[in-house]
């Protein structure tokens, strides 16, 4: 039912983490998007342009997949109160947390940060915790 | 550097990126779900992702050292914090538990809004909520704090030490906020 990707999962990690490298080196920041998304919605333009751009940039990939095929952004199983609730999580901890699976996960634990080590280790186990309990009360998307 | 020319390298940036997260399948919440619900049909493809995208940007942080700026930026802002406390673990467990619930995480639900799906749209709507959420939260703990410290001196200047340890905010929130 799900196919082992191995090599598209390496090559499009490579693609985040050389954009990701760009980033740092280009612009001196960390390619974190849910610091993007906070960043974003302050009011200062030399803190909010460069990201608002990135995002925009989010989103031509999205549209290019959207020509190419549908399915590569793949539906969500999940309720409307579900997704509320999944969503309200991922915005709130993002925030708390400083970082995502972006900004922790690659940016972090690229440059060895222990912050981030701790960030991962507990979003990987919360997660694991969290998508095992809904597979096993709901049944797996 | 010209701030159209800034905004048009991340524009780029931001491109490849997103291309990286629909070939990689993160784009995917069956398939990410696939990944974190281990006792489902495991797919452990994912993992391949961050392996790979660490081995090619690691890299790039030992060039930082030897640069003596970026290319089109002052100076390099990246966050130093070491210290671990309670609102870094808190807040990764509850990104986690958002995470392994919807199969989202930012960057992916972004790239999938191109579908125009209301699960999406609802998803993101939701995310904004929760980061504007936090932040409020974040700003009224802040002078809650401020306030039950009369010894700062500035009221403008550098906040207290406590403070700072617990919730850096120099330099705008650049250092802090990934």
């Amino acid at each position: 039912m799900n196919p082992f990707t191995p090599w598209s999962a390496l090559a499009g990690g490579a693609l985040i983490g050389l954009s990701a490298s760009l980033v740092l080196l280009g612009l001196g920041r960390v390619a974190g998007v849910s610091g993007m998304v906070s960043g974003a919605l302050q009011r200062q333009p030399a803190e909010a342009g460069w990201r608002l751009s990135f995002i925009a940039g989010l989103l031509l990939a999205g549209a290019a997949a959207m020509a190419l095929d549908p399915a590569l952004l793949g539906p969500s199983a999940r309720s409307w109160p579900e997704l509320v609730a999944a969503g309200m999580l991922v915005g709130l901890g993002t925030r708390m947390g400083n970082g995502c699976t972006s900004g922790h996960g690659v940016c972090g634990l690229s440059r060895g940060s222990p912050r981030s080590v701790v960030a991962v280790v507990a979003f990987m186990s919360a997660g694991v915790i969290s998508a095992t309990l809904t597979g096993v009360l709901r049944g797996a998307p | 550097m010209t701030r159209t020319r800034t905004w048009l390298f991340s524009l780029g940036c931001g491109t490849l990126f997103g291309a990286g997260l629909v070939l990689s399948g993160m784009t995917q919440p069956a398939k990410v779900i696939g990944f974190l619900n281990v006792l489902g049909d495991w797919d452990p493809s994912l993992m391949f992702v961050m392996l790979g995208a660490i081995a090619v940007h690691a890299l790039a942080y030992r060039l930082v050292p030897r640069a003596k700026r970026p290319l089109l930026a002052d100076t390099f802002a990246i966050p130093s914090r070491r210290d671990i406390d309670l609102k870094l673990i808190v807040g990764a467990l509850l990104f986690g538990a958002g995470w392994g619930l919807a199969g989202y995480c930012p960057g992916p639900a972004l790239v999938a809004l191109d579908t125009w799906r209301p699960s999406v749209i609802v998803f993101v709507l939701a995310m904004l909520t929760g980061t504007l959420l936090a932040g409020r939260l974040e700003h009224w703990l802040h002078h809650r704090n401020r306030r039950a410290a009369p010894a700062s001196t500035a009221p403008h200047g550098p906040h207290p030490i406590p403070e700072a340890a617990a919730q850096p905010r120099a330099a705008g929130e650049a250092n802090g906020v990934r």
